[in-house]
């Protein structure tokens, strides 16, 4: 069974300018700094990292709303780096971005068929395929009776009815990547389980790879085949999802897992062991490897001189840390 | 934007009250302008103002509007006008010949009842004659109800003959004469025809303030000696009045209401198309300078910084000096001198906000292009928040037409609010007590202000919420 | 200590909107003993940040009904004019509420503005409360010298430490916080919640603690309350309600709960929320609750469970009423 590596990142770097003045520059910031991986045709990964770990720049990288500073995107074979105009076109068309704040992802003077058929019209499909297609992707995000909800507009939704609006939207141009960015933290509690199984099920139906970015680790083992784990531009740790969860190998990840509470009566009781210290800077950040400030096994002369290199601990089971050496 | 959300504003809008009011006013206001265009086209207006005196000819100069009579315990007197060549005008014309021979006689009568309590501002005789060679003979006669009849003239006639008798001073001599020896003392002051011939014969007349009008019937008979069989004479007498009309006439006879009415849909058109195209293309400028950024933002922006510091309203003065403008180029200049205004600074910031919004990323993700994200995604957003005050400046476009008019650099051809006034000035109406001729337009300029400045805050209390209380 | 430090009997805070009447808390009584930490739970729109709001009395403009009792250590607040309850906020109850990072005045420096309390409503003198300021932002972690800093120099976490110090500075009886930590990373969340668990312990503070995150409440809960649609709809030990949660919507948001441990099945709730303007009559869960039956047309009210358990559900009937 040979199985379809729908995308490719190399080395992928996103570097933004400071700007000193009008022309003078200070510095970048290295949002992300050297990530590759592969993700299969049909995967899903949950990109995992706290605010400032470059997780959202490297999905939007990926979708090219932003340019790579360096490295490759290999899109199904195709380089798509570089690409520009009429052929970034196309890649639009195979990818879809699923965004956080529904109501702000969704033009308010729109109704919610003009704001299904824009991507059809831009991408030039033929009108009577238009209706079709918009009443097939509403039925399947359940926003029905589609009759009901045609001409309404976004305000007159509900946060859960409009981010299913926004899925639906990026799905109708029949994408084979989604990069979802925090699709449910602005949603209640209830409905976060609600879009993450519709999303599951969008990716089980279409064989669809979904980059499913988010901080919140717990949702993961629900909905992803991978878990990717990001800190400072870095991909620290990448391994299917049980395995990750069951035998957590850097010491970031270990921390993630150890402090993310379930209900339970006896936290209140527990002080968490947490990583002192902060995130570091993207413009300055440590020399070798970048967790090392706040590691417990931090070893002077090694951490913080050599960034360590990927390791295949177990089978599928990536870690970047010098205690697997 | 569809027509829901405009019957929802609508709706909205009918909760304030002020809007309700404004929307009145307006509505006022066009229906004026609408009347304007329907009842005298423009080409009738822009006749009937240029030609002034050669169409009007019967108006009265400097006239009231008639409805003051209400008021006033001393009714003024309204125009009569009498013209043999039409019918039913209290104009009576006889002529005879006898079998044989050419000459022959012809008798017109002009009769009328005369009961106000002032005295006419002007008479004028009109004559047309028609004959080969020999122009007619005519005597002029005039009788007072007391039954004194007074002989104004004898001449012989041109073929087109006006007299005005009322600035006649050789008949104004004479009937003065008249009248002093029929009181027995000297008149002391310059007494005008018009009073004369209307006047109560006694002591009265002897100062100008307590002349008092000889109410009753009037009669003016024109005996005619005509030399030609074919000879004939129409003659028109008008008795000109002190008030006129709805709103009076001008120091050129014009019936102001021309005027009035006309300068509605002028001010309105002028006020919203200056408005409605320079915020527009405000906008456009705005949103490119934003969305595209770095040349074409520093660009734009540099260029809109150099007009702001330009003072606006002394080139646009300039420009009217030099270059007598007609409105309409003067509204083109207008907006080209404003383009580049604050409105550019005001509107990119919030296309700056705009720009952050996630929806624009996510269009960016489904290939939108610049172009249709500026027009399609970014304008519609902050198309609402501009048209309160869109609805504000028409009221500023509206002053600055009149007031460029006011000052006599406006359309010299045009009948505006603002001219009625210029002229007014000109002619120190309010040193001679035509105070109508410029509260009129004033009011009307005060009023479609009014309008769309109640108008304007009432939309700007429902786009831009914050300002509303709960 | 048997005797409640905060009693709430029967609030009602009602606003008026042009939309009509929003009853955000309706009817809702509970209480906390000294060194308690009581977490209100529910989702956006359930009413829980007015009920902080009603019980410090910052009400906005459009208030419509505010009545009820609201009892601190025997004393009815709801009997106090303004300037009697000036001297309670912030003295006696303190907030710390949502979004606090931005309640920070970027131009003057940080230990100033957690000295502000004190300088402003106990009256002291700013040297001296200056130095009151530096000890408290280190009880919450900040080094003393960060004192001097300006906001826009601290990073999310340190600036909710700085606001945690400025509610705790005057020693109130009772802080109430508002989704403290909901802006924030999980490690600064959980370095926040650390730096409370050590308040809690070393002072007997009493805490009321809003959030819509379950998972969160029980890093700090002694007691749980759950809102809906303005109302308690339980109310239980920690203890209790973790492990089994009674009322209908408490059993159904558990079970939305992602867990990272234990193996569970995910479910989620269909439909939305009632309005707040003119809720339905008779229990406002059941359009939702899968165990509804007839008697659900009527209100129910706070049945007894147990031991000081209290379920607004009939289901719970035979247990008795309250």
């Amino acid at each position: 069974m040979e199985e379809k590596i729908l995308l490719s990142v190399k080395n992928l770097c996103k570097w933004f300018e400071l700007r000193k003045g009008l022309f003078g520059k200070a510095g970048y910031v290295k949002a992300v700094d050297g990530v590759s991986f592969d993700l299969k045709r049909g995967d899903a990964i949950s990109l995992v990292g706290e605010s400032g770990s470059g997780k959202t720049t490297l999905g939007k990288t990926i979708l090219r709303l932003y340019k790579p500073t360096k490295g490759t995107i290999i899109f199904e074979g195709r380089d798509i780096t570089n690409l520009k105009s009429k052929q970034l076109l196309e890649y639009r068309r195979e990818t879809g971005l699923v965004q956080q704040d529904p109501y702000g992802a969704i033009p308010p003077f729109m109704t919610i068929r003009r704001v299904l058929e824009e991507p059809l019209a831009i991408h030039k499909i033929p009108k009577p395929e238009r209706i079709k297609r918009i009443y097939n992707v509403l039925e399947e995000v359940r926003l029905t009776p589609v009759e009901d909800f045609i001409g309404k507009y976004p305000h007159m939704l509900s946060g859960g009815q409009q981010q299913r609006l926004v899925i639906a939207r990026a799905m109708i141009l029949y994408p084979k990547l989604i990069v979802a960015d925090e699709p449910v933290s602005m949603l209640d509690a209830s409905v976060r389980i609600e879009i993450l199984t519709l999303l599951k099920e969008l990716q089980k139906k279409h064989s669809l790879s979904v980059i499913y970015i988010t901080h919140d680790l717990s949702t993961t083992r629900y909905f992803s085949e991978w878990i990717y784990i990001m800190y400072a531009g870095n991909l620290v740790e990448r391994a299917p999802t049980k395995a990750l969860l069951k035998n957590p190998l850097h010491p970031y990840s270990r921390a993630l897992l150890n402090i993310i509470p379930d209900p339970d009566a006896e936290n209140r009781f527990k002080i968490k062991d947490v990583p002192p210290g902060e995130p570091p800077s993207l413009v300055n950040p440590p020399e070798g490897c970048r967790f090392h400030p706040r590691c417990i096994h931090f070893k002077d002369g090694v951490c913080n001189k050599k960034v360590p290199e990927e390791i295949e601990v177990e089978k599928d089971h990536f870690v970047r840390c010098w205690l697997y050496d | 934007m569809s027509v829901r959300r405009l019957k929802e504003t609508f709706k909205q809008l009918l909760t304030y009250k002020s809007a309700v009011a404004g929307l009145c006013i307006l509505s006022f206001i066009v229906g004026l302008s609408i009347y304007a265009v329907i009842a005298i086209p423009y080409e009738e207006a822009i006749k009937a103002w240029r030609l002034g005196e050669d169409i009007s000819i019967n108006n009265p100069r400097n006239a009231a509007p008639s409805w003051i009579n209400f008021f006033l315990q001393k009714k003024l007197p309204e125009t009569i006008v009498m013209d043999t060549s039409k019918t039913g005008s209290g104009a009576r014309k006889v002529k005879n010949f006898p079998d044989t021979g050419n000459i022959g006689v012809i008798r017109t009568e002009f009769s009328f009842e005369f009961s106000y309590d002032d005295f006419p501002s002007e008479i004028n005789l009109f004559l047309t004659a028609k004959y080969n060679e020999t122009a007619p003979y005519i005597t002029i006669d005039w009788t007072k109800p007391n039954g004194a009849i007074i002989r104004l003239k004898e001449m012989a006639i041109k073929r087109t003959d006006r007299l005005y008798i009322s600035i006649d001073s050789e008949l104004a001599k004479k009937l003065r004469s008249y009248l002093s020896e029929k009181v027995g003392q000297e008149i002391p002051y310059e007494i005008t025809p018009q009073i004369s011939l209307f006047a109560v014969e006694d002591e009265s007349v002897l100062k100008p303030e307590t002349a008092q009008v000889l109410k009753g019937k009037y009669k003016m008979v024109i005996e005619g000696i005509l030399f030609e069989r074919e000879s004939d004479i129409d003659s028109k007498l008008v008795v000109y009045g002190k008030v006129f009309g709805l709103a009076g006439t001008d120091h050129l006879r014009r019936d102001l209401m021309i005027g009035l009415l006309w300068g509605a849909p002028i001010a309105v058109s002028f006020g919203v198309l200056a408005s409605v195209s320079i915020s527009f293309l405000q906008m456009i400028i705005a949103a490119v300078s934003a969305w595209y950024g770095k040349w074409a933002d520093m660009l734009l922006q540099k260029a809109t910084e150099f007009n702001m510091i330009l003072p606006f309203l002394p080139i646009l003065m300039m420009i009217a000096i030099f270059y007598r403008l007609s409105i309409w180029v003067l509204l083109v200049v207008v907006i080209a001198l404003s383009i580049f205004g604050s409105g550019v600074k005001t509107y990119r910031a919030m296309f700056l906000q705009v720009k952050e919004l996630p929806y624009i990323e996510a269009a960016q993700a489904y290939g939108a292009s610049n172009i249709r994200i500026v027009f399609r995604y970014m304008i519609p957003k902050v198309l609402p928040t501009i048209i309160p005050s869109l609805v504000l400046s028409v009221s500023s476009f509206v002053f600055l037409e009149a007031a460029l008019a006011i000052l006599g650099l406006g359309d010299p051809v045009v009948p505006t609010w603002g001219k009625i006034i210029n002229d007014a000035y000109t002619k120190g109406a309010l040193y001679q007590g035509y105070f109508y001729w410029v509260l009129e337009p004033s009011f009307l300029l005060v009023l479609t202000s009014l309008g769309f400045a109640l108008l304007g805050f009432a939309l700007d209390k429902i786009f831009n919420p914050k300002l509303s209380e709960m | 200590m048997g005797k409640p430090l905060l009693e709430v009997k029967n609030l009602c805070t009602y606003f008026k909107t042009r939309k009509g009447i929003v009853k955000a808390v309706d009817n809702v009584s509970f209480y906390v003993k000294k060194g308690e930490t009581i977490a209100v739970i529910g989702e956006s729109g359930c009413g829980k940040s007015s009920l902080a709001k009603s019980i410090m009395r910052l009400l906005p403009r459009n208030i419509h009904t505010y009545k009820g009792e609201i009892y601190l250590e025997d004393k009815d607040l709801m009997k106090l004019n303004e300037d009697g309850m000036n001297e309670v906020r912030w003295k006696k109850i303190s907030m710390v509420s949502q979004a606090a990072l931005n309640s920070l005045n970027p131009v003057i420096k940080v230990g100033q503005q957690v000295a502000e309390p004190l300088i402003i409503h106990n009256g002291i003198d700013k040297k001296i409360a200056l130095e009151r300021a530096k000890k408290t932002l280190s009880m919450v972690g900040i080094p003393e010298t960060f004192a001097d800093r300006y906001p826009f120099e601290l990073s999310g976490g340190m600036k909710q430490r700085a606001i945690i110090a400025m509610a705790l500075i005057t020693d109130p009886d009772i802080i109430i916080l508002d989704e403290p930590t909901s802006a924030l990373d999980v490690l600064t969340q959980a370095s926040i919640m650390n730096v409370l668990k050590t308040i809690k312990d070393k002072t007997a503070k009493t805490f009321m603690f809003i959030t819509h995150d379950i998972a969160v409440s029980s890093e700090l809960a002694d007691k749980v309350a759950v809102m809906y649609a303005g109302q308690i709809v339980e109310l239980a030990s920690a203890e209790e309600f973790y492990k089994t949660p009674l009322h209908p919507y408490s059993i159904k948001l558990m079970a939305s709960v992602p867990t990272l441990r234990a193996d569970k099945k995910l479910e989620f709730i269909p439909g939305t929320p009632p309005s707040l303007i003119d809720p339905p009559k008779g229990c406002r869960f059941a359009e939702r609750c899968p165990w509804r039956f007839e008697r659900c047309r009527d209100e129910p009210p706070l049945f007894l469970t147990g031991n000081d358990s209290l379920v607004k559900c009939w289901l719970y009937e035979s247990k008795g009423r309250k």
